[in-house]
């Protein structure tokens, strides 16, 4: 379902990920928390399931980025947690073209999982929630932009 | 020259983006189930609510198709009301048929809704015709759907020898075929899809990663460990590897998918009426990669099937989305009986 444009599968070369494990993590905590806030807000995420993600905290690692972001979910609100957690909740792990392809619902996680693509690691209801949260989402169309068509 | 008949194509819906893509992408029928325990794919997260199934329901019936709910699941003992609630709800939703495995609620259904359409699920375990006609003459089934034990040649009997609509899986992850009868997913948690809708419930899996290799576990029991490289399934018993006689090795079945590209001539002339693509757990992204595919090689059947080749693309395209990334015809080519 890739609407005419296609993620390629790719590895940033490992000299990214020493640069980027060595810079601060909490930009992109905060940007994670404030965005999936937005997205709660705008109605995008149903409510009876954001109540199951209440008290969890939970680590994305963008693996060839070296980036992690960590944050939890309290009292309805997604705060960004700037001492990422021994034993999150919930981590997922992968490069960042795997996540750009779930992103655009390119690829299937369950694909990228089998291919050992995707890593998810703790509480495996909460994961499965989690995904099936996201695959649920109606995201509005993309524009008609040139740069999305073939 | 006449047209060949094609069976429809029958696609999962565990979300509504799911469904719109499988109705975009040329599904005759979408199936799909309601959030709770009354239905197999009984996940965190997966399935429709009222709303969702609503709109849903007109999403595809306003284009042609078909919706088909399952209740696919066992009555439990004192809840027999929650099934018949949920066989009740679909009737009045106008849902084009309900899947059904139990006989206490066909019992029910064909009783209460008479004019509710009613499919065997592959639970149901029906085998041979003699089952399927039972289901039929007691119940008024029109459709049945057959577990994936049996080759080509045992299809064909039970379809020359009943009334009843015969549906057979054509894509999607195997499990051990032995459907509404499988103890496997009991015997490790206690729970399976015909008592709480899932085998090998994700409460009970815990994924361990550590340096060069993740191990599965299924409520302690290791099931698998895999090198960084090696691929993946799902955390079910029969997908483990086990030591037997001091081999390790896969001891019930591989992780593998289901695909019946090559014998869809085959089927079609035998008079399958649809072809049921697995995967309601999976995402919008698999239902449209898997839909558009079997969609094509239909649609090239029904144009000319003395002449239909399986194209690469269409095989790529499915291999890529299989479990473990590899495909079988399973039963239906078993030279052995």
């Amino acid at each position: 379902m890739n609407n005419g444009f296609s993620i390629p599968r790719f590895r940033l070369p490992i000299l990214v990920s020493a640069i980027g494990a060595h810079l601060p993590q909490w930009p992109h905590s905060l940007a994670l928390a404030t965005a999936l806030n937005a997205a709660a807000k705008l109605g995008v995420l149903p409510a009876d399931n954001l109540a199951q993600l209440e008290g969890r905290c939970f680590v994305i690692e963008v693996l060839d980025v070296g980036g992690q972001a960590s944050f939890n979910y309290y009292k309805g609100i997604f705060r960004p947690l700037f001492k990422v957690p021994e034993v999150p909740d919930l981590c997922f792990r992968a490069n960042l073209s795997a996540f750009l392809q779930l992103l655009v619902r390119q690829e299937d996680p369950d694909t990228l999982f089998f291919n050992r693509e995707l890593s998810i690691v703790g509480d495996t209801e909460l994961g499965l929630l989690v995904k099936n949260m996201l695959d649920a989402i109606e995201w509005p169309p993309l524009p008609k932009a040139p740069i999305f068509r073939h | 020259m006449p047209r060949q008949k094609i069976p429809q194509l029958i696609c999962p819906a565990g979300s509504l983006p799911a469904l719109k893509a499988a109705v975009d992408y040329g599904a005759d029928a979408v199936y799909l189930g309601y959030r709770n325990d009354t239905n197999a794919r009984n996940f965190a997260g997966l399935n429709f609510d009222q709303k969702a199934m609503l709109e849903g329901i007109r999403y595809a019936q306003s284009r042609g198709r078909g919706v088909l709910m399952a209740i696919n699941t066992f009555a439990q003992p004192g809840r027999a009301a929650d099934w018949q609630h949920a066989v009740d709800g679909a009737a009045g939703l106008g849902v084009d048929a309900v899947i059904l495995a139990d006989v206490g609620l066909l019992d029910y259904a064909s009783r209460r809704h008479p004019g509710l359409r009613l499919h065997l699920s592959v639970q149901g375990s029906a085998s041979s015709y003699e089952a399927v006609n039972f289901a039929h003459r007691e119940f008024g089934i029109r459709r049945a759907v057959l577990p994936r034990v049996l080759t080509l040649a045992q299809v064909e009997m039970v379809i020359r020898n009943t009334p009843v609509e015969i549906e057979v899986f054509g894509f999607g992850s195997l499990c051990v075929m032995n459907e509404g009868r499988c103890w496997l997913s009991s015997y490790a948690t206690g729970e399976s899809p015909n008592t709480v809708g899932a085998c090998s419930p994700a409460k009970y899996v815990q994924w361990d990663r550590s340096p060069g290799q993740m191990t599965t576990r299924l409520n302690g029991i290791l099931i698998d460990s895999f090198g960084d490289d090696e691929p993946a399934g799902y955390p079910t018993l029969c997908k483990g590897r086990f030591e037997v006689d001091g081999e390790t090795y896969y001891a019930l079945e591989e992780p593998t998918s289901l695909n019946v590209l090559e014998i869809l001539p085959k089927i079609a002339s035998i008079g399958v009426a649809a072809i049921k693509v697995e995967g309601r757990q999976r995402s919008p992204a698999y239902v449209a990669q898997v839909t558009r595919a079997l969609r094509a090689a239909l649609d090239e059947l029904a144009r000319d099937a003395r002449h239909f080749h399986v194209k690469p693309e269409w095989q790529a395209e499915l291999a890529r989305v299989a479990e473990g990334s590899q495909v079988t015809l399973g039963a239906y080519n078993r030279p052995w009986r």
